[in-house]
C-alpha cells in the first residue's frame, strides 16, 4: 500500500530523534553518521566511507527554541536557529560530524559556531565553487573533495577506494533516476501524485540508506501506478526558493488544496541535484567535481556564469508547461530574497504569473496563505 | 564633544573627491575605464596596472547612508521587489541607481566589467549579479575559498592566482590596455608601503592614550586606504596620517582630554546615525583602540604585506586569508581576543547590524564566548548600517550608558 509507505516517510521526516540513523549506527558498530546542511554534499564520498549521509534541514516544528535564539538574535533564518538547537538539546548525539558548503553567510557562520560548541564533532566546510566558466574550478573542487575524503578516512579509520566511490555514485545515479521519474511522471498526471506525497517521499531519502530509499521509492511508484485518481480543474505550478529551510508539510498541502497542482518544485533539491548521471568511469572525485559545476540543477546557491538562474527558471515553467510560479520564501533567506527580484522582472517579461509567500519552518497557521493562493489561483483559473 | 580634526580630514576629503571626480570623468569621456569591485580582500592593484579606476558600491552606499541620503534609495529598491531584509547597502545602491542619486552629484560610469571578489560575503555574488544585470555590463565572479582552516591551501592559491591571470586576459579584452607587469608591481609595492604605515597607525592605538579612535577615525583612514592603496597618493596620504598621529602620541595626546575606557569594536557602524552613535562613547571618554570593521578590506596589523616580487601569489594570500570577511568566525573570536589582550581593552563592543550576515549571524555566540571564555564585559545591541529606520537612538543609548556605568564599577572593583 502506498500510503503506508507514505505514513512511514511522514514519520520519519518528523523524528528528530533520528530514529533510522540510530538503527543504522546499531546495525553498523563502526560505521559514523554524518549530517550535512543544505543545499548539496558529495554524498558518494560519505557513503563510500562506510558512513551513513543524513540530511538535515533543521528542526522543522518539532522543537521549540529555547537557547538558539540568544546565539543567534534577530533577522536569522529559522533552520540555522533549529539546527544549532537540536545541538544544544542533545538532539545531534546520533551524529559524528556535519558539513557545510558555501550557501549563504547564516549557514557558514553556523558552521563554525557548531564547531566551537560541540568540539567533539567533526565539522567542516565544503568550498563550493561558483566560477563555473573557469576551468581551474574543476581542479579545484577535486582538490576539495580529496581534502573531504582523507578528513573522512581519518575519521573512519579506513580507506575509500576508488572502486567504492564508483559503487556509491552509481547507488545514488539510481537513486536520482528514480526520483527524476517521479518528479517527470508527477508533471505529467499531478493528480495521481500529490505534491505533499513526492515531498515526503524523496525527503525520507535524507535520512535512510540510499539503497533503501531507492527500494522505498520503487514501492511507492508501484503503489501510484495503481492508483485511480481522476484530473481536477486545478492551476499548474512551479514553486520556486524553498530549497534551504522547508515549508511546514501543511503549507505544501495547502497549496494543493488550494487549487494548484505543483508540477515543479526546489524543496530538499539536494537529492536531485544533478540533471543527469554522475560518470562512473575514470577518476570518481573528478567526476563528482565536474557534475558538480557542469549537471547541477539550477540553484540560488549555486552562481554559474554561464546560464543565468533566471533563464533556468523560464525554461522550467515552458519544460513542466507551468501557468505560474509560486515563490515561497523563508522569512529572512536572503539568496531567495535576492534572487526573487530578477525572476520577478523576468517573468514579468516573459508573462508569467507568479506569487510571492514567505515562510518559517515552524509555522502552523495558514488561514491567510490559504485566501491569498486561493485568491491567485481563481483570478488566473477563471479569468 | 569635539574630537582631533587635522590635516589628515582635510586631505582624506581631497582624495575622496578626487576619485569622485576621476569616476565624473570616466563617465562623460569614457576614460579611464572603471571597474566595479568589492571592498572586502579585492585585486585593485590588478586594476591598477591598467590604469582603471576602481568603482565600489560599498563607498557609494555608505556615503549615501552618512549624508541621509539611504532612506529613499532604498525604498525604492523595496518597491522594485527587495525585501525589507535584504542587505540595505545593496538596496540603496541599487536604488542610487534606479533614482539617478550619486553621493558626489557628479556621474558614475557604465563599468566595463563587474568583477565580483567574492571574498565570503555571499551578498556580493547576488549584488553584482544584480548590479551587472542593471546596467548590462559583463560580470566576472572571481571565486576565493573561504578559509575554513588555518592557512590557504597551495590548491586554493592555485585556484585565485588562476582566476586572477583570467581576469587580466578578459580586461585587454575589454579595454584593448594590455597588461603591464611592472605596472602591477608598482601597485603592489604602494599598496605594500600603504600597508605597512597603516599597520603602524593601528599599533598606535596600544598608546595610553590611544592618538586616535581605531573605530571611528579609523573609518576616516578606511575611504583613502580602499581607493588608494595600490596608488602613490595612498602612500602619501598614509605618511601624513602616520607622522600626525605619532606626534599626537609623542605628545601623550589622546582623542579625549582623559581616556577613561578602551573598548574594541566590531561590527559596521550604523552609517545615517555615524555622529549621534559617536556621541554615545564620546560621553563617556570611551576610545576604540581597535576593530574588526577596519580589518574588512585587510588585516595587516598582524603583518601580512602585498610582495611585489610576488605580486599575483600575494595579492590570492591577500584575497584568501589577510581580510575579515574571508575569514571564519572563530578565527574573528581569536581576532577580537588579541586586540582585548595586546591593545588592552575593558571591554567589547558588539554593533549587530541587519543588513549582514556575515558580521551578525552568530554573534550571541561571539558575546558568549567574549564574556564566558575571555572573562570580558561586552555589550551587544542592534541596528543597521544603512536603514535609517532600525536605530531606536534612546535605547542605544540607555544601554551604552549602563554598560559603561558597569564597567566603571568592574574596573573598580578590579583596582580594589
Amino acid at each position: 500500500m502506498v500510503e503506508e509507505v507514505l505514513h512511514r516517510c511522514e514519520a520519519i521526516i518528523r523524528d528528530v530523534s533520528f530514529a533510522t540513523v540510530r538503527r543504522w549506527k546499531a546495525e553498523h558498530p563502526e560505521g559514523k553518521a554524518i549530517a550535512y546542511f543544505p543545499v548539496y554534499a558529495p554524498v558518494e564520498i560519505i557513503a563510500a566511507a562506510g558512513m551513513l549521509p543524513v540530511g538535515l534541514h533543521g528542526a522543522g516544528d518539532r522543537l521549540e527554541i529555547q537557547h538558539a535564539d540568544a546565539r543567534f538574535g534577530s533577522f536569522i533564518c529559522s533552520i540555522v536557529k533549529t539546527t544549532l538547537e537540536l545541538g544544544l538539546t542533545e538532539h545531534l548525539a546520533p551524529f559524528d560530524g556535519m558539513l557545510f558548503s558555501s550557501i549563504c553567510d547564516s549557514a557558514r557562520n553556523l558552521c563554525f559556531v557548531l564547531k566551537r560548541n560541540f568540539p567533539h564533532l567533526y565539522v567542516d566546510f565544503l568550498h563550493l565553487p561558483h566560477n563555473a566558466t573557469s576551468a581551474s574550478s574543476r581542479v579545484f573542487l577535486r582538490h576539495e573533495y580529496a581534502r573531504l575524503k582523507a578528513a573522512l578516512e581519518e575519521l573512519g579509520g579506513r580507506e575509500i577506494t576508488d572502486e567504492r566511490l564508483r559503487e556509491m555514485i552509481e547507488r545514488y545515479n539510481e537513486n536520482r533516476r528514480a526520483i527524476r521519474a517521479l518528479y517527470d511522471w508527477r508533471a505529467a498526471e499531478p493528480h495521481r501524485i500529490r505534491a505533499w506525497e513526492l515531498y515526503v517521499l524523496v525527503r525520507a531519502g535524507d535520512f535512510l540508506p540510499v539503497e533503501e530509499h531507492t527500494a522505498m521509492l520503487r514501492e511507492a511508484g508501484e503503489g501510484f501506478a495503481r492508483r485511480q485518481a481522476r484530473p481536477r480543474d486545478s492551476l499548474r505550478v512551479v514553486v520556486e526558493s524553498a530549497f534551504c529551510e522547508q515549508p511546514p508539510l501543511g503549507m505544501i498541502r495547502l497549496l494543493e488544496e488550494a487549487g494548484c497542482y505543483i508540477v515543479e518544485d526546489d524543496f530538499t533539491l539536494g537529492r536531485r541535484w544533478f540533471t543527469e548521471d554522475v560518470p562512473t568511469d575514470g577518476d570518481p572525485l573528478q567526476a563528482l567535481a565536474e557534475s558538480y559545476l557542469d549537471r547541477s540543477v539550477a540553484s540560488s546557491v549555486r552562481h554559474d556564469g554561464r546560464r543565468p538562474r533566471v533563464r533556468a527558471l523560464i525554461e522550467k515553467v515552458r519544460a513542466r508547461r507551468a501557468q505560474a510560479v509560486i515563490f515561497l520564501i523563508a522569512k529572512f533567506c536572503e539568496p531567495a530574497y535576492f534572487d526573487y527580484v530578477l525572476f520577478k522582472r523576468e517573468l514579468e517579461r516573459e508573462g508569467v504569473p507568479h506569487l510571492l509567500l514567505e515562510f518559517e519552518e515552524k509555522m502552523y497557521t495558514f488561514e491567510r496563505v490559504q485566501t491569498e493562493v486561493e485568491t491567485f489561483v481563481e483570478a488566473l483559473l477563471f479569468e | 564633544m569635539a574630537e582631533y580634526r587635522g590635516e589628515i580630514h582635510r586631505r582624506q576629503k581631497e582624495l575622496m573627491q578626487q576619485w569622485y571626480a576621476r569616476l565624473d570623468e570616466s563617465a562623460r569621456t569614457g576614460w579611464p575605464p572603471a571597474i566595479c569591485l568589492m571592498i572586502s580582500g579585492n585585486c585593485v592593484e590588478l586594476l591598477e596596472a591598467f590604469g582603471i579606476v576602481p568603482m565600489y558600491p560599498e563607498v557609494n552606499a555608505l556615503q549615501l547612508a552618512i549624508r541621509h541620503q539611504s532612506l529613499e534609495p532604498i525604498l525604492a529598491a523595496e518597491e522594485m521587489g527587495y525585501a525589507t531584509d535584504n542587505c540595505a547597502y545593496v538596496k540603496a545602491d541599487i536604488g542610487a541607481y534606479l533614482l539617478g542619486l550619486t553621493p558626489s552629484g557628479g556621474r558614475l560610469p557604465r563599468p566595463t566589467l563587474v568583477l565580483c571578489n567574492f571574498v565570503g560575503c555571499n551578498t556580493y555574488i547576488k549584488w553584482f549579479e544584480h548590479v551587472a544585470a542593471l546596467l548590462d555590463a559583463p560580470l566576472y565572479v572571481l571565486d576565493v575559498p573561504f578559509l575554513r582552516s588555518e592557512e590557504p591551501s597551495p590548491a586554493d592559491v592555485a585556484y585565485v592566482v588562476a582566476q586572477l591571470k583570467e581576469v587580466v586576459a578578459r580586461i585587454e579584452q575589454l579595454t584593448g590596455v594590455p597588461f603591464d607587469m611592472e605596472r602591477f608591481r608598482e601597485a603592489v609595492r604602494c599598496s605594500q608601503q600603504v600597508e605597512e604605515l597603516w599597520s603602524r597607525i593601528k599599533h598606535l592605538a596600544r598608546h595610553r592614550p590611544s592618538p586616535f579612535d581605531a573605530y571611528f577615525d579609523a573609518i576616516t583612514l578606511m575611504g583613502p586606504l580602499y581607493v588608494y592603496r595600490a596608488r602613490p597618493e595612498g602612500v602619501e596620504f598614509f605618511r601624513l596620517a602616520l607622522a600626525e598621529l605619532e606626534a599626537k602620541a609623542a605628545r601623550g595626546e589622546g582623542v579625549y582630554e582623559s581616556e577613561r575606557f578602551r573598548v574594541v569594536v566590531e561590527g559596521p557602524p550604523p552609517y545615517p546615525y555615524f555622529r549621534a552613535f559617536r556621541d554615545m562613547f564620546a560621553r563617556w571618554r570611551a576610545t576604540a583602540v581597535a576593530s574588526t570593521y577596519s580589518t574588512v578590506g585587510g588585516i595587516w596589523e598582524f603583518g601580512f604585506r602585498h610582495d611585489p616580487e610576488r605580486p599575483f601569489e600575494t595579492v590570492a594570500l591577500h584575497m584568501l586569508a589577510h581580510n575579515l570577511t574571508n575569514r571564519n568566525y572563530l578565527q574573528r573570536y581569536e581576532q577580537i581576543r588579541r586586540y582585548v589582550r595586546e591593545w588592552g581593552a575593558d571591554g567589547v563592543i558588539i554593533h549587530f547590524v541587519k543588513s549582514c550576515r556575515l558580521f551578525s549571524a552568530g554573534q550571541g555566540d561571539m558575546r558568549d564566548y567574549i564574556t564566558k571564555a575571555l572573562g570580558v564585559p561586552t555589550l551587544y545591541i542592534e541596528s543597521d548600517l544603512e536603514d535609517p529606520r532600525y536605530f531606536a537612538e534612546a535605547q542605544i543609548r540607555n544601554r551604552v550608558d549602563a554598560f559603561f556605568e558597569a564597567l566603571e564599577r568592574h574596573k573598580h572593583a578590579i583596582a580594589v
